[in-house]
């Protein structure tokens, strides 16, 4: 165990001890007793960033967990994770602060559910990006589902914060379920290793595999459910219900990068195919535009956001699509041509997580000071609430891509990218890369759209005092801490880009496009505002204006269709799907749970019997041996003579008592067959319990009435009589064939040790007693605690009396 | 109206205090011969259960005021305690140990933890059967 | 003798699992109680029957028959006594609850 697992143990470790915190110092806020927690893991992590600017190394820590199945805790720390592990510390911190003030203290407010959820999600997610193990990432990836599930369903009371838990749930860990499969598939294919590492190192060999294509399939599927691309996007506006803070921090800058950071993480693998780069290139855009669209018509500041972040998103896989391209071409000095793609995807992944971190968080304290997010009640905000109107100003602005903001630097890269993409000579890129660039810019004018309709809906116009329900004033400080911090954030890498270039960005794009450069070689990044009049700024000037005319016009046509239906036309898909699901279920399972005993243990005797034979006759196991079968005394034909005489009359008799005498005389017939076959032991046992039994038997019948008729239908009775016959048959064949198996074969007992050992070890003479009190005695130690439990259960049952009429 | 099965109960008397001491050899014969706690407790159980069967419940009830489910629980209990014991030594739950010693009058003497521990077994198996037949015997309704 | 025995066991689980099938529910329990006579006999029987002294050293016999079969079988015997004791009771406060014994009758989820 490395000090870095610890990075990932610790916020489990806090999680387990957090709760006594809330209990013992219920008067002060839980949340004060967590903050430290991320601020330090954060410094700590910080030190692994290469300030010299000389590249970075990987560092691989390793504890072997399940070593036969080559499951290891593996971290690996590359500047991929680091940028992720940073993003997730750092802004947990903050979203941490901002939740103090955001959830009130109250005496019905489960603050320490809150917060056990948010460690262990942030723990899951710390574990996602630093294991290099594939399953031990898988293991990370669904708490992540389940942390965010619990998250949304925080207020668990609202009808609609439980649907969307539910939603994202079943939608991310289905998706989950698909990429586990994937992960299998790639440990086939990469000869037994579920080491991320080792399979990139033969990524070569790897995508020759016929199977590289479905693995890739079921592992996109994981991605793009957790990360809401089109079509999976839709639980993402529901999580919405979920309380400010875990949106802010996990709907938009950690847990649905989840999906990113996978696929940048395979990218060395996969990004070999043409499949890849055109499957997250597609999908990329697509989302992106659809994203946008549907962004402009919502009237819920939080559903406006939601949408952003599904198509910003969309922005980023089809980013990393591009940048797949480049492992086809050489990297030469200073060329940026082929990595820009890979550079605006980093940048852009920073620039998004802060800029939508503080429009978030401007949202909530929105919400939290007017009672609405609603932009039709809305209005006039700019004087009321300065500080959060010029926190959102600044977010909305590089959401837009304005200068000098960070988002227009990161826009610019796009349009560089998706230019360059559109002249690679391969994957038939000179005839249908022209799509690229013109759905990047439809989906961005319509991201200005959105942006622009946000901020003139929100903070100008009219201030209306009555479509509130409290009296609105500007967000105590406290609140208004994170969003100042990531505002400065969204100015500062704006203005300085650069800071960036060789501490995160470029270790970044080493870890996705590794080996291009030769060793000790770094990219090229420069950042920077001013390229001179080309393509990209002319795109941008476009956009500005296309939108600001789009924008304007808008207002004028609230009333069409287009706005009016909010919700996301694919949820149809998904609730009718669901509702199905259920239906059917229980239709399946109505048609075969008949309520009747009888047809259960048909089920069972024609299963058993069924399976059995067929393995008995398929693998040819039968056999019979006759051998040393001759001389069985007379007495012993009578014993088992008589017994078959009682056991064949069972059925065909009626009267209980004649049932019991029946039951009995078999019960003593058993035990003298085993004094028989030399079993003292048990012949003496027999004959008491069958006594006992008698006797236990004979008292209940005071309270049963005398035994139901059998149907004399000839159906149902000779579809008993088949089944029983034909399990007996199985069990009779098998046993047959087990004694010549036995007898074949020359099979040393385990019980000789038994008899060599009873006495000197235990000091017995009775073999069978000293198997039960001391070589087994932990057996007969629970087994008589099962006897116990049992005599417990009568009592039960009768001193505490079922109502008539219950359903038993 | 009471009838009075004066043969019965003479019988009773008699035969029951033969089973009952022959289910304390049978329990102490275990470890060496046929017998044990199973066997031992089934035993018991039979022989007491003859006694309520002949007499009625109140008068047994007032001879032996056991409380069956107690029986159980000090069963388990014993059972445990001597498997615990082991742990004491370093060695896994439930080792047993015996040896040899000189008694007077009786001369020598192997004297096993399995003992107590069968003697556990022994107090949950009579315990159980006849909690069982008395719970269902007392259930009037 | 294994064969005759295999034999008798095959015959009794017949018997038990059609005794399982029927309607009453005593002639059920007494169709468990069956099922496990002839689980015992057919374990005992599959461990060998070759001829031996029974498992107790102070006979010195050169051979003994198998001990741990009937270490098995007789914890499995003591523990049908207390499942079919269970059964037993579940059965009559079922019958006392529903004032019937038919399994037919007794069918029914909370579903329907």
């Amino acid at each position: 165990m490395s000090l870095f697992h610890f990075v990932v143990l610790a916020p489990f470790l806090m999680a387990v001890i957090l709760p006594f915190f809330y209990y013992k110092f219920r008067s002060i806020h839980t949340g004060w007793f967590l903050l430290p927690l991320p601020l330090v893991l954060f410094l700590y992590i910080a030190t692994y960033i290469p300030f010299g600017g000389g590249g970075m190394e990987p560092v691989i820590y390793s504890v072997p967990w399940v070593p036969s199945l080559g499951i290891d805790f593996t971290v690996y720390i590359d500047g991929l994770s680091l940028l992720f592990g940073l993003l997730i510390t750092g802004i947990g911190t903050l979203v941490v602060l901002y939740s103090i003030y955001y959830i009130a203290n109250k005496q019905d407010e489960p603050l320490q559910n809150f917060y056990v959820y948010l460690l262990m999600f942030m723990g899951a997610m710390l574990g996602v990006v630093f294991s290099d193990n594939l399953i031990v990432l898988y293991v990370f990836w669904e708490l992540t589902s389940l942390s965010s599930s619990l998250l949304i369903a925080y207020w668990f009371h609202k009808e609609k914060s439980r649907y969307g838990a539910q939603k994202s749930m079943l939608i991310t860990v289905s998706g989950g379920f698909a990429m586990l499969a994937g992960f299998a598939m790639l440990y086939v294919i990469a000869g037994s290793t579920f080491s991320i590492q080792e399979m990139i190192s033969q990524a070569g060999t790897m995508v020759q595999d016929p199977l590289i294509l479905p693995a890739m399939l079921l592992v996109l599927a994981g991605a793009f459910t957790k990360s809401a691309q089109f079509p999976f996007h839709i639980w993402l506006p529901d999580a919405m219900e979920a309380p400010t803070p875990v949106s802010a921090y996990l709907h938009s800058a950690t847990m649905v990068k989840a999906g990113i950071y996978l696929v940048a993480r395979t990218t060395p693998i996969f990004g070999l195919t043409q499949q890849w780069f055109w499957i997250l290139v597609i999908f990329g855009l697509v989302t992106l535009t659809w994203g946008s669209i549907s962004a402009v018509r919502q009237t819920d500041l939080k559903g406006i956001l939601a949408f952003s972040t599904v198509s910003q998103l969309g922005l980023i896989m089809s980013l990393l699509g591009m940048a797949s391209a480049a492992l086809h071409f050489e990297y030469v000095d200073q060329d940026t041509m082929y990595v820009t793609a890979a550079m605006a995807a980093v940048f852009h992944l920073i620039n998004h997580a802060t800029f939508k971190g503080s429009l978030f968080m401007a949202v909530g304290i929105i919400d939290h000071e007017t009672g609405t997010r609603d932009v039709r009640l809305l209005g006039g905000l700019m004087t009321i609430m300065p500080v959060t109107f010029t926190i959102s100003l600044i977010g909305l602005a590089a959401m837009a891509g304005l200068p000098p903001f960070n988002g227009f630097l990161s826009k610019e890269l796009f349009f560089t990218a998706s230019l360059n993409a559109a002249s690679f000579d391969i994957f038939n890129l000179q005839t249908l890369g022209f799509i690229i660039p013109v759905f990047a810019w439809i989906a961005s004018v319509f991201t200005f759209v959105y942006s622009m309709m946000m901020f003139l809906r929100t903070f100008t116009g009219a201030f209306k005092p009555d479509n509130y329900e409290k009296h609105v004033h500007e967000a105590p400080w406290g609140l208004l801490i994170s969003p100042i911090v990531l505002g400065s954030l969204v100015i500062l890498f704006g203005l300085f880009p650069n800071m960036l270039a060789y501490t995160i960005i470029e270790p970044a794009m080493q870890s996705i496009l590794p080996g291009l450069t030769s060793v000790g070689d770094q990219f090229y990044v420069n950042i920077y505002h001013w390229h001179g009049i080309n393509a990209e700024l002319l795109m941008t000037i476009g956009v500005v204006l296309f939108g600001l005319a789009v924008a304007l016009t808008l207002p004028k046509l609230y009333g069409a269709g287009f706005f009016q239906r909010e919700r996301d036309p694919l949820n149809a898909v998904y609730d009718t799907g669901l509702d199905q699901l259920v239906v059917q279920s229980q239709n399946i399972t109505k048609a075969q749970m008949t309520g009747r005993l009888r047809d259960y243990m048909l089920y069972m005797g024609v299963f058993i019997a069924g399976l059995g034979l067929f393995t008995l006759f398929r693998y040819d196991a039968l056999a019979i041996s006759l051998e040393g079968q001759g001389g069985i005394p007379i007495y012993v034909w009578l014993v088992t003579g008589v017994l078959l005489a009682c056991t064949l009359a069972l059925p065909f008799v009626s009267g209980r008592m004649t049932n019991l005498i029946l039951l009995g005389a078999v019960g003593f017939l058993i035990a003298l067959l085993f004094v028989i076959l030399r079993a003292p032991d048990l012949a003496l046992t027999q004959l008491l319990v069958e006594t006992v039994m008698v006797v236990l038997i004979l008292l209940s019948f005071r309270h049963l009435p005398e035994m139901t008729k059998e149907s004399k239908r000839l159906l149902s009775t000779s579809a008993k009589a088949v089944v029983s016959i034909a399990v007996g048959t199985f069990v009779t064949l098998t046993a047959l064939s087990v004694h010549a198996y036995r007898s074949g074969a020359d099979i040393t007992p385990i019980s000789d040790y038994f008899v060599e050992n009873s006495k000197t070890l235990a000091g017995g003479y009775n073999m069978v007693n000293v198997i039960l009190v001391d070589f087994r005695g932990l057996d007969t130690l629970l087994e008589v605690l099962v006897l116990g439990v049992a005599a417990l259960g009568i009592v039960t049952m009768i001193k505490l009396r079922m109502r008539g009429g219950e359903d038993v | 109206m009471k009838t009075n099965f004066v043969m019965l109960h003479t019988v009773t008397r008699i035969v029951s205090f033969i089973i009952l001491s022959f289910s304390v050899y049978l329990f102490f014969a275990g470890h060496n011969a046929p017998g044990g706690g199973f066997i031992g407790g089934l035993m018991m159980a039979g022989a007491l259960v003859l006694l309520y069967v002949s007499f009625d419940m109140d008068r047994i009830k007032k001879v032996l005021p056991i409380d069956y489910t107690q029986m159980i629980g000090l069963g388990l209990i014993i059972a445990i305690l001597t498997g615990l014991n082991s742990l004491v030594f370093g060695d896994p739950f439930l080792t047993q140990y015996f040896d040899y010693f000189q008694w007077p009058f009786m001369g020598e003497v192997e004297l096993t933890t399995a003992l107590p521990f069968d003697l556990g077994i022994f107090l949950v198996v009579v315990g159980v059967a006849l909690l069982s037949i008395l719970t269902i015997a007392e259930d009037v309704s | 003798m294994e064969i005759l025995m295999i034999l008798t066991g095959g015959i009794i689980i017949t018997v038990a699992v059609y005794l399982l099938m029927t309607r009453s529910i005593l002639r059920v329990v007494f169709g468990i109680i069956m099922l496990s006579h002839g689980v015992h006999l057919l374990i005992l029987t599959l461990a060998g029957l070759e001829e031996g002294a029974p498992p107790l050293l102070t006979e010195n016999a050169d051979a003994y028959t198998d001990p741990l079969p009937q270490a098995l079988i007789l914890t499995a015997i003591v523990i049908s006594f207390g499942v079919t004791a269970f059964l037993l009771v579940l059965a009559y406060q079922t019958n006392k609850a529903h004032d019937s014994d038919d399994l037919e009758e007794l069918r029914g989820n909370a579903d329907e």
